[in-house]
């Protein structure tokens, strides 16, 4: 059989962000995948040599729109372990609220884009018009839809008054039954069976080996999430990863529908334990040392290693995101699968060339 | 920072980053720390259970350094990154893109580096990197 390479992108309908893949096909089975990156690379980990530490929350809240409000918590955390500043209660359990709220928005827009990808347009639009109540959320409550810039070294630049939270409480009840109703299309569809089960498999051995990370890692039955890790106020609530163990694009797309209501659970037991005092700790001096901190992302684990020698700018800033991480791991899914599977095996990982191209 | 840390130097790298993997951890990144003109820091992050570790190696700039990625197939993306970025040579790559990874073949600067350059161009030194992005 004569061995065809096929470049997949870096423009793809499914694709609203450049990422190419050198496929090499004997007749229309894949048998190497080859990734190219760097067609966005924006350096914007070297502008911490020309931003102070506080200005850097801007910057680092532009590494990708779905998640900023996680890349800032995650930042925010290693400035505050460096300078050792104690972030109030109420803080930590807003950082909470808007995470989980970004984390929801981030798996219902991959929701309709995942049915797009296999031409169920009427249930892409029904993820979106839910996703919109979310948006409207972040904007009643911080000003903006998408980068929501709430965090500060120290705490939260805002709060949620009383009124804000009885009308964040009803929303989310919508937003919950709206969900569900999904639920029976998204999950038992039989087009959507067909184009997802058996496709793209990763085993746990594979998963844990090839360090994927996030709904990837846990749909191939591997509990870790970094929320275990009790950071911001995970600790004080009750949580569960959510896994599956089939390791395939549908046990992918099981697992973030399902952590969709899981995140709905965590706002409201975060409102529920929400403490009353200040949201921001004022923060004198600047950060010294070196840190690794963790937080968990939509797509998976996120890291920072900061380092700083006592000046207002960091002496290095590396980002590692969950994009770059589950790389491998989708260059592992793709031989052996059809040609007509590659958009919804990308897809199932939840790329974000955004993040990946920092 | 979280989790041990393990210096160890290029003789010894690959050898504990296999010992990690058959102790359990997975790799979750590479971290690159320019420290000098001459020094470079690599910081390898491994987890197991939520628990971090670290290998750190310091070398010098001009030093080939080990690829773990016949152990860690993962590395082989962090590695090709730092070759890009700071200008390091890794040895026995599983994926070499040979600096082209986010560069172009033409690119003779290493972005992150403040004070260097590629091996190929030691003599014919780039403007300082931070003067170029405008800093005084």
């Amino acid at each position: 059989m004569f061995k065809t390479v096929i470049p997949f992108g870096p423009q793809h309908p499914v694709l609203p962000e450049p990422i190419h893949l050198k496929l090499t096909v004997e007749d229309e089975r894949i048998t190497e995948a080859i990734p190219s990156l760097g067609f966005v690379h924006r350096g914007l980990e070297r502008l911490a040599d020309l931003r102070d530490f506080h200005q850097m929350i801007q910057v680092v809240e532009r590494v990708c729109g779905i998640c900023s409000m996680i890349h800032a918590v995650c930042y925010c955390q290693g400035i505050e372990e460096l300078m050792a500043v104690e972030v109030p209660p109420r803080a930590k359990f807003l950082r909470v609220i808007w995470s989980e709220l970004h984390r929801i928005h981030s798996h219902l827009l991959w929701l309709g884009l995942f049915a797009d990808s296999f031409g169920f347009e009427s249930l892409f639009m029904q993820f979106w018009r839910i996703r919109e109540k979310i948006m409207d959320i972040n904007e009643a409550t911080t000003g903006n839809r998408v980068i929501i810039s709430v965090n500060v070294v120290g705490g939260v630049r805002r709060d949620l008054s009383h009124a804000q939270i009885k009308w964040v409480l009803s929303e989310l009840q919508m937003i919950e039954q709206d969900i569900k109703r999904l639920e029976n299309t998204m999950l038992s569809d039989y087009t959507i069976k067909k184009r997802t089960v058996g496709k793209g498999l990763l085993t746990a051995p594979q998963a844990s080996e090839l360090g994927a990370v996030g709904p990837t890692l846990r749909g191939s039955g591997v509990a870790q999430d970094i929320r275990q890790t009790g950071y911001a106020a995970y600790g004080e609530l009750d949580f569960e990863p959510v896994v599956e163990t089939d390791g395939d694009c549908y046990a992918r797309c099981k697992v973030r529908f399902r952590e969709t209501l899981a995140s709905i659970d965590l706002i409201l037991q975060a409102i529920a334990n929400l403490p009353a005092g200040e949201t921001r700790q004022k923060v004198k001096g600047r950060p010294e040392g070196e840190t690794v901190t963790r937080v968990e992302q939509p797509r998976g684990e996120l890291l920072y290693y900061i380092k700083a020698n006592g000046n207002k700018n960091l002496e290095r800033l590396r980002i590692r995101t969950p994009t770059f991480a589950n790389i491998p791991a989708l260059l592992t899914m793709l031989p052996g699968m059809w040609l007509s599977d590659v958009p919804v095996i990308v897809l199932s990982i939840d790329p974000c060339i955004s993040c990946t191209e920092r | 920072m979280q989790g041990d840390i393990i210096a160890v130097g290029p003789e010894t790298l690959v050898r504990e980053a296999a010992q990690a993997k058959v102790d359990g951890y997975r790799l979750v990144t590479l971290s690159c720390v320019e420290l000098d003109a001459e020094t470079v820091d690599i910081l390898y992050h491994f987890d197991k259970d939520l628990t971090l570790k670290h290998l750190r190696l310091t070398v010098p700039k001009g030093t080939p350094v080990p690829s773990i990625s016949a152990v860690h197939w993962a590395a082989f993306l962090a590695e090709n990154e730092i070759q890009d970025l700071f200008g390091l040579h890794f040895t026995g790559l599983a994926v070499d893109y040979e600096g082209t990874l986010y560069l172009e073949d033409e690119v003779r600067r290493t972005p992150f580096c403040r004070y260097s350059i590629r091996q190929s161009d030691k003599n014919t030194p780039a403007p300082d990197a931070r003067q170029e992005m405008g800093e005084n």
